[in-house]
């Protein structure tokens, strides 16, 4: 214990400790441009992770849920505006993304010991899945729903009267959020026996 | 000799049959010839506007007056009974199924629809705003009725 103290005590010195050698121009420039490749290399990283071709990389994402997502019309539809998984699945707001992304770290754990590598393990734990989605949207208000379905610019008058008449009541009141009604929109969905709103 | 040129003579005139009448079938896939693709007709679109259908018979299953495309029908989840079951129907004012759904094969009641009636589209499908393809002439019954008197 005094050793790792001794050790501390020595590197807090070398840390404290003037630059011989290295003019402080250099020190605070250089620093500056090793933070900005540095950041900039964390956030195309990041980004990365954000890419449809990384989420289908593995074949649990691939094979279970893009399949079910490419029938679906976020995935195709008339005019080409496409959902990809991060759309949906990761918030836009930079802590809210970061914080999502150290969750994931979870998922990597699951990737590793194969937690849902067939499709019987998938099934199996559709319903822990989709809660775990289902009460990220209804905690967040379904932020990443609106991210591109803006409430105020709905036009009623264009939808559907069932639709409008949920939407201008429901909806419009603040009592219902988009993923009250509008589970398994671009996936299969799991047994819904209790799910409220999904009894029958 | 002379029943030889009868023959031919007879296979002539059955040629010149064959010939005139022009083997127009018509077809689904319309007249275009078998080594090319036709035409591809627009995909007419689903009729959308939550007005109940007529039966044409009494026992034909009401067709479905909405899209119902994408909806999920299967052992986890059944989309039509989130507004159509007995349940639900007071709060989405849908027309509830009828009680002949709660029914087993044994006419006994069951607490839910059985699973002999789960899968609705097997009878119930939503109607295409199209012109038939092929000419329909059922004559429903109060119509013969009438015509009889």
């Amino acid at each position: 214990m005094k050793k790792l103290v001794d050790v501390g005590k020595q590197m807090w010195a070398i840390f404290r400790r003037p630059a011989v050698h290295l003019s402080f121009g250099f020190l605070a420039l250089g620093g500056f441009v090793a933070g900005v490749i540095f950041w900039g290399a964390f956030n195309t990283a990041m980004e990365f992770t954000n890419t449809e071709e990384f989420c289908v990389s593995c074949h649990e994402m691939r094979e279970n849920v893009f399949e079910e997502l490419k029938s679906t019309i976020h995935y195709s539809n008339r005019s080409g505006v496409r959902a990809i998984c991060s759309d949906c699945h990761v918030p836009h707001n930079w802590t809210d993304k970061i914080a999502r992304k150290m969750q994931a770290s979870k998922e990597v754990w699951g990737k590793i010991f194969g937690t849902i590598n067939t499709p019987e393990k998938f099934e199996a734990k559709r319903r822990e899945l989709a809660e775990h989605e289902w009460a990220r949207l209804k905690s967040n208000d379904s932020l990443e729903c609106r991210n591109c379905h803006n409430f105020d610019s709905m036009d009623f008058t264009r939808q559907s009267q069932r639709a409008a008449n949920m939407h201008s009541s429901a909806l419009a009141a603040g009592e219902k959020t988009c993923i009250d009604c509008h589970k398994g929109i671009a996936h299969r969905l799991p047994d819904m026996t209790g799910v409220p709103g999904y009894e029958h | 000799m002379k029943t030889i040129k009868m023959m031919l003579a007879g296979g002539l005139v059955l040629a010149a049959v064959f010939a005139l009448a022009d083997p127009q079938v018509a077809t689904l896939r319309g007249s275009s010839p078998l080594n090319q693709e036709g035409d591809t007709p627009p995909m007419p679109s689903v009729i959308n506007k939550d007005l109940r259908q007529a039966r044409a018979y009494p026992q034909q299953p009401p067709v479905v007056p909405h899209t119902i495309e994408g909806y999920q029908v299967d052992k986890n989840y059944n989309k039509c009974l989130s507004c159509h079951s007995r349940k639900t129907a007071e709060k989405s004012q849908a027309v509830a199924v009828s009680v002949t759904h709660y029914m087993n094969r044994d006419g006994e009641f069951l607490a839910e629809v059985t699973p002999a009636r789960y899968f609705c589209t097997q009878c119930h499908v939503s109607q295409l705003d199209a012109e038939p393809l092929v000419e329909n002439d059922f004559i429903d019954m109060d119509h013969l009725m009438k015509k009889d008197k």
